[in-house]
């Protein structure tokens, strides 16, 4: 302990760090400090695991579109913890939104940016803005459906700014749409240019919170002073490890989905903004034809503008924050204004369907052939599970499936699926009524099994399932590579997303040789879900 | 608040409690809080990320063709995954099909510093040009800086095809 204790004086007669801190940890700050003041120590604690979850996500991340959204979908499903990092930042965004606004209201309340503190209160609007552009700028950086339209919207907003749309349009990189340009210039804000600027603007706020100390509240002066530490240290903490324990259970528990790689030729997708922009989204519909810049840019400006003017606006002496009724009636007023037009946004915009796949789930069922796939298909339809578990997971009147691959082989499990009894004396099972064909895609698929895969492949979504259904019973491999296998007279299948759009794919197969002269690629008409369906198949195939 | 005591007794021992709690309290939860994110954060980087599906023995190409006696350079192309990329690239082994019909084949980098060495047929030797190290064709260490032995691929034979399996490296030091 002695020795420690050289050490940290040696150090000490360098750096002088142990004085600093000693004389940070022992500020005296007003006798009626306590719970109400912990919000601006969670504020910075969120900043911090943003910036460390942040450097954790850049490790693995490959800053240009497309990759972005490979890399990142590695993160989730290839990576342990990845999608425990992810989940962090993501929620750390919205916990760190909730934190920053309620010590706003703090102090805003408690009259704390009164005079000398109108720069403190000024420096906070502006780390208020910032933490919103944080969130802006890493929207745009999964590179998924949701990243892309949902950045659309808000360069377009942007756009409609007086007087400085255009030039913004083109510091954001957006004037021939959202692209590589567009990418690397959120990136570089978001990772490059925020965070110091953060780091520098948290300096200067928590220095002027020192300079001018701890507000007090009236009839402080008279009470004796405290310290810092251990105390005030304490409640912060305690604050922290709430906040803490909320975001870690939420990284955890609510999966963030990752939606099909971004695809700007998706006319059907429906954008909507994070949850803390929403009421902006709502307030815009208010404003329509030439009106519209009024709602996405003069207004809000204004009360951006009104903000950061607080302290010169009421100009009052600080009173009791109990004879604060004003004040308490305008946070009063705006949580109400914030809550409706956000219902409102909730309840009038159709939820975005389920996204038909979540990429960050295992995705397994990818690699499989159209034949293996479609093998799932049968093997649901014959409720095969109700008699045999996959991986445990199902009735156990037979054989768990799972490990059939190591003891049967194919023309073995055809027999056993025409006449089990034939095969097996005494089996309960009934026979299945499928053709050779299907049942040779049962097996195809049974083979596939291990106890590895089995229970991502036995959750493989069912438009992949019976997508690959149609693929299989309308002879594509005739014709189409999947995953390798098939023939090669027709282009192969994997990239399709990459090549073409929706639209084109879905009258491609009505007629053919409307869209490519002279191909001898046959019509075909599908009902409408089995044309949803395998062309949802077909363009989440991987690429390669 | 707390620091309002009547008696002048038990005040300065409640306090002293009081702030040790605080200061324990302090560390323990800073503590938990630094571990919940580290921990996580080690497992992230360290742990391998988890295989993507590979086939574990890839097609080396047609024995039939190999002379006896001869290493002879395979070339092949094998998927190699690289994070979230996934590249077919071009690979080759040294194959070499024994008198007694046993094949050996050698992954194609020098045991000292990874350059590709040659089989030069005249000196019925194999030679990195790099830092001359020197094999013979049963791969062990002739001459130069190698450490020891060229590595072997893992081998199975099936009909005239060549398989490759794992590249094993030799254990054994030159002497």
């Amino acid at each position: 302990m002695s020795f420690l204790n050289g050490i940290l004086e040696w150090l000490d007669h360098r750096t002088g760090i142990q004085t600093a801190a000693r004389k940070f940890l022992y500020e005296e700050i007003p006798a009626s400090s306590g719970w109400h003041q912990v919000l601006g120590s969670v504020a910075l604690f969120s900043f911090l695991v943003q910036a460390f979850t942040g450097a954790m996500l850049a490790f693995n991340y490959a800053p240009t579109p497309g990759d972005a959204y490979n890399s990142l979908r590695y993160i989730l499903t290839e990576l342990t913890g990845g999608r425990l990092m992810r989940g962090l930042h993501h929620w750390g965004a919205s916990v760190m939104i909730v934190v920053v606004v309620l010590h706003m209201i703090q102090v805003f309340v408690y009259g704390a940016y009164k005079k000398p503190r109108e720069a403190t209160w000024m420096v906070g609007v502006v780390l208020l803005l910032l933490t919103l552009a944080y969130g802006l700028t890493g929207y745009l950086l999964p590179w998924d459906n949701r990243a892309y339209f949902g950045t659309v919207v808000a360069t377009n907003i942007a756009a409609t700014a007086p007087v400085l749309g255009p030039y913004l349009v083109r510091l954001l990189g957006s004037q021939n749409g959202i692209g590589v340009v567009t990418f690397a210039r959120f990136f570089g804000l978001h990772v490059l240019l925020l965070p110091p600027l953060t780091a520098l603007l948290i300096g200067v706020h928590v220095y002027l919170v020192r300079k001018h100390g701890v507000a007090p509240v009236p009839g402080d002066e008279l009470l004796p002073k405290k310290k810092f530490y251990p105390q005030q240290v304490f409640k912060d903490t305690i604050a922290i490890f709430a906040a803490f324990i909320i975001l870690f259970v939420m990284a955890v528990a609510v999966r963030v989905p990752l939606e099909q790689l971004a695809d700007p030729t998706d006319t059907a997708y429906i954008p909507r903004p994070e949850w803390y922009f929403l009421f902006l989204f709502q307030f815009l519909k208010l404003f329509s034809g030439p009106m519209e810049v009024i709602g996405s840019v003069v207004l809000p400006g204004v009360a951006v503008l009104l903000l950061i003017l607080v302290p010169f606006i009421d100009r009052s002496q600080m009173v009791k924050v109990t004879r604060r009724g004003f004040a308490f009636g305008f946070v009063a007023l705006a949580a109400l204004g914030w809550t409706g037009l956000t219902t409102a946004a909730v309840v009038t915009t159709e939820m975005p369907p389920e996204a038909a796949v979540d990429y960050s789930a295992p995705t397994d069922w990818m690699q499989l052939s159209p034949e293996e796939l479609a093998g799932i298909a049968y093997f649901r339809r014959e409720n095969c599970t109700s008699c045999h578990a996959i991986n445990g997971n199902g009735a156990q009147i037979g054989p768990d499936l799972t490990h059939t691959a190591i003891h049967r082989n194919a023309a073995w499990m055809i027999q056993h699926f025409k006449s089990p009894q034939g095969v097996r004396p005494g089996s309960s099972m009934p026979p299945i009524q499928l053709s050779d064909a299907q049942l040779n895609s049962l097996a195809a698929y049974l083979l596939k099994l291990n106890p590895d895969n089995a229970s991502a492949l036995d959750n493989a979504p069912e438009f992949a399932v019976q997508g690959a259904l149609v693929y299989q019973s309308n002879g594509c491999s005739d014709c189409h590579k999947v995953n390798g296998v098939g023939q090669d007279i027709g282009p192969a299948l994997n990239g399709l997303a990459k090549r073409r759009s929706r639209s084109w794919v879905e009258q491609h197969f009505a007629a053919p040789d409307k869209l490519s002269p002279g191909t001898s690629m046959p019509p075909f008409k599908f009902s409408a879900r089995d044309l949803e369906n395998i062309t949802t198949y077909l363009f989440s195939l991987p690429e390669s | 608040m707390d620091h309002v005591g009547t008696t002048e007794q038990p005040r300065p021992a409640a306090g002293e409690t009081r702030r040790t709690f605080y200061v324990a309290a302090i560390y323990g939860i800073w503590g938990l809080i630094s571990a919940a994110l580290a921990v996580p954060a080690l497992i992230y980087l360290l742990v391998p990320p988890k295989l993507r599906k590979q086939s574990d023995w890839i097609d080396a190409g047609d024995l039939s063709q190999v002379p006896t006696g001869t290493p002879v350079e395979m070339t092949f192309r094998r998927m190699r995954v690289d994070g979230w990329k996934v590249y077919a690239e071009q690979d080759t082994a040294w194959v070499l099909k024994t008198a007694s019909n046993q094949v050996i084949a050698y992954g194609p980098q020098c045991t000292h510093l990874g350059c590709a060495y040659h089989w030069d047929t005249a000196k019925n030797e194999f030679v990195c040009p790099c830092h001359n190290s020197l094999f013979a064709i049963d791969g062990k260490v002739l001459g130069g800086p190698a450490p020891r032995p060229l590595d072997r691929y893992e081998t199975r034979i099936q009909g005239n095809k060549l398989l490759l399996g794992k590249l094993q490296v030799s254990a054994e030091k030159s002497a």
